[in-house]
């Protein structure tokens, strides 16, 4: 289990190094969608025409913030479950996308894309929302403005703490830590 | 008979729904350091120290717990001795809900079940609430609330066994239930259990269990067994804080039965109500 600091964009050199169970500290930009915007993303894809964001080397943040209390730039900002987005994730990790922040057990297809095109799953805590919301220093709505909550928000993070579930060698942390600990 | 203001209800549920959304419940607090204290895997001890350490940033600054601040769900007792002036108990707590949620910089997460369009233009914000009241004696209104959020719903499940099944059917169930959901409810929880009635009740006797204080034991000691055993059981599962792997993966198990134990002879309806560790209920006597 090992410990990095690492800036957005990632590139699959610093995605190759990582393995499930490290715990990694994400700097840079990233942005938020859940399954709404998601849909429309790869409707988009789908279409041919222009993303809201550059997906290449992206980190996709799954939350829907409250709002922001005055002086604050976001809410409470925690991550939520995962598979609602695992319909759209493939398509987009082949178009580039290196990382996806969530919580909860993605689907084989999410995990395979992950080792074919080079991404990683990370894991945040959920219900950790205040404490996470401290690392999110800006956040600005770019697309979808009329999702509220499941807006598409560009978001500058330090230190953003995350943990690996899914690497690109095809291990998965929630099995694993089940295994070690289950009782029969 | 006792008259009650309907702005003072407003007022008082509005308050009840900012501090309980971002002051964890006592028990819950007691519980997490306990699971903090006993739990014996790394990983999961790392995820409930962020659970404690945001639970301090919550409350110094009045912000939410999580940011799936629910749907606000209401278990409501009104005395047949008390009346309402100025508008129904029924808008009253409507408007409270809208008024906390919107004031308090809460999430609104309510939305048509077809075009998954936000309701808080149509309907209100977060609007609108879960309400089921109950007529008993006296002169006050009983307000139980908790902000439910929809990741531990998602796998909150329900089924009516066959009477054979009995007591291992019920354990079976709960144990598969919590193990199919692994990681997504964000465990440790609490497993709301609901048993007998009618298949709807089940449901809503395993979300009312949802409002028990942790380590307040179950006044049927039979039950209370059994709690304890489902307890120590579905800790063996090792899905641990967040699904990270590790021994304190279930904090308490809570069981309800309807009025003497009573079900139909041809059925044994069985409810799982999961709550995620972020547990967010409190209740008002007005």
């Amino acid at each position: 289990m090992a410990e990095y600091k690492l800036k957005t964009p990632l590139s699959d050199e610093d995605v190759s190094k990582l393995k499930s169970g490290d715990i990694v500290y994400l700097s840079g930009v990233m942005y938020t969608a859940r399954d709404a915007a998601h849909k429309r993303l790869v409707d988009l894809i789908i279409n041919g025409e222009e993303l809201p964001f550059d997906v290449k080397g992206t980190v996709i943040y799954y939350v829907g913030p409250t709002p922001p209390k005055p002086g604050n730039p976001i809410g409470s900002a925690g991550p939520t479950t995962s598979y609602r987005m695992d319909p759209y994730a493939p398509i987009l990790i082949e178009h580039g996308l290196k990382g996806m922040i969530g919580k909860g057990k993605r689907n084989e297809a999410v995990k395979d894309a992950c080792k074919k095109y080079k991404a990683v799953y990370f894991g945040a805590t959920g219900g950790a929302a205040a404490l996470i919301a401290k690392a999110i220093k800006k956040a600005e709505v770019i697309a979808y403005p009329e999702l509220g909550p499941e807006a598409v928000r560009r978001i500058e993070v330090e230190d953003f703490p995350v943990v690996v579930v899914n690497d690109t060698y095809g291990n998965d942390l929630y099995e694993e830590g089940r295994k070690l600990w289950e009782q029969k | 008979m006792r008259v009650v203001k309907y702005e003072d209800i407003v007022k008082s549920i509005k308050d009840m729904i900012i501090y309980s959304t971002t002051h964890l419940a006592p028990d819950m607090q007691k519980a997490l350091e306990e699971a903090y204290e006993n739990e014996k895997s790394e990983v999961s001890r790392a995820v409930l120290a962020q659970l404690l350490e945001n639970a301090v940033i919550a409350k110094n600054e009045w912000k939410p717990l999580c940011q799936d601040t629910g749907l606000a769900i209401y278990f409501v007792k009104v005395g047949t001795d008390v009346k309402v002036e100025g508008g129904s108990l029924k808008e009253a707590i409507y408007e409270g809900t809208a008024k906390g949620y919107e004031e308090g910089y809460l999430r609104a997460s309510t939305c048509d079940c077809f075009t998954r369009a936000n309701l808080k233009d149509k309907a209100g914000y977060n609007l609108p609430p879960i309400v089921y009241f109950d007529l008993v004696e006296g002169d006050k209104i009983e307000i139980e609330y908790a902000a439910k959020g929809g990741g531990s719903e998602n796998v909150s499940r329900a089924t009516v066994l066959a009477p054979a099944a009995g007591k291992e059917g019920i354990k079976e169930f709960v144990r598969k239930v919590v193990s199919d959901a692994g990681p997504n409810p964000c465990p440790p929880l609490v497993v709301g259990v609901g048993i007998g009635g009618s298949f709807d009740m089940s449901a809503v006797m395993s979300k009312h269990s949802l409002f028990r204080n942790i380590g307040t034991p179950n006044p049927d000691p039979e039950l209370d067994m059994l709690e304890k055993e489902l307890k120590e059981e579905l800790n063996k599962l090792g899905i641990g804080a967040m699904g990270m792997g590790g021994t304190e993966t279930v904090l308490a198990v809570h069981i309800e039965t309807y009025e003497n134990r009573m079900c139909h002879i041809a059925s044994l309806p069985v409810a799982v109500n999961i709550q995620c560790h972020s547990s967010r209920h409190s209740h008002i006597t007005i």
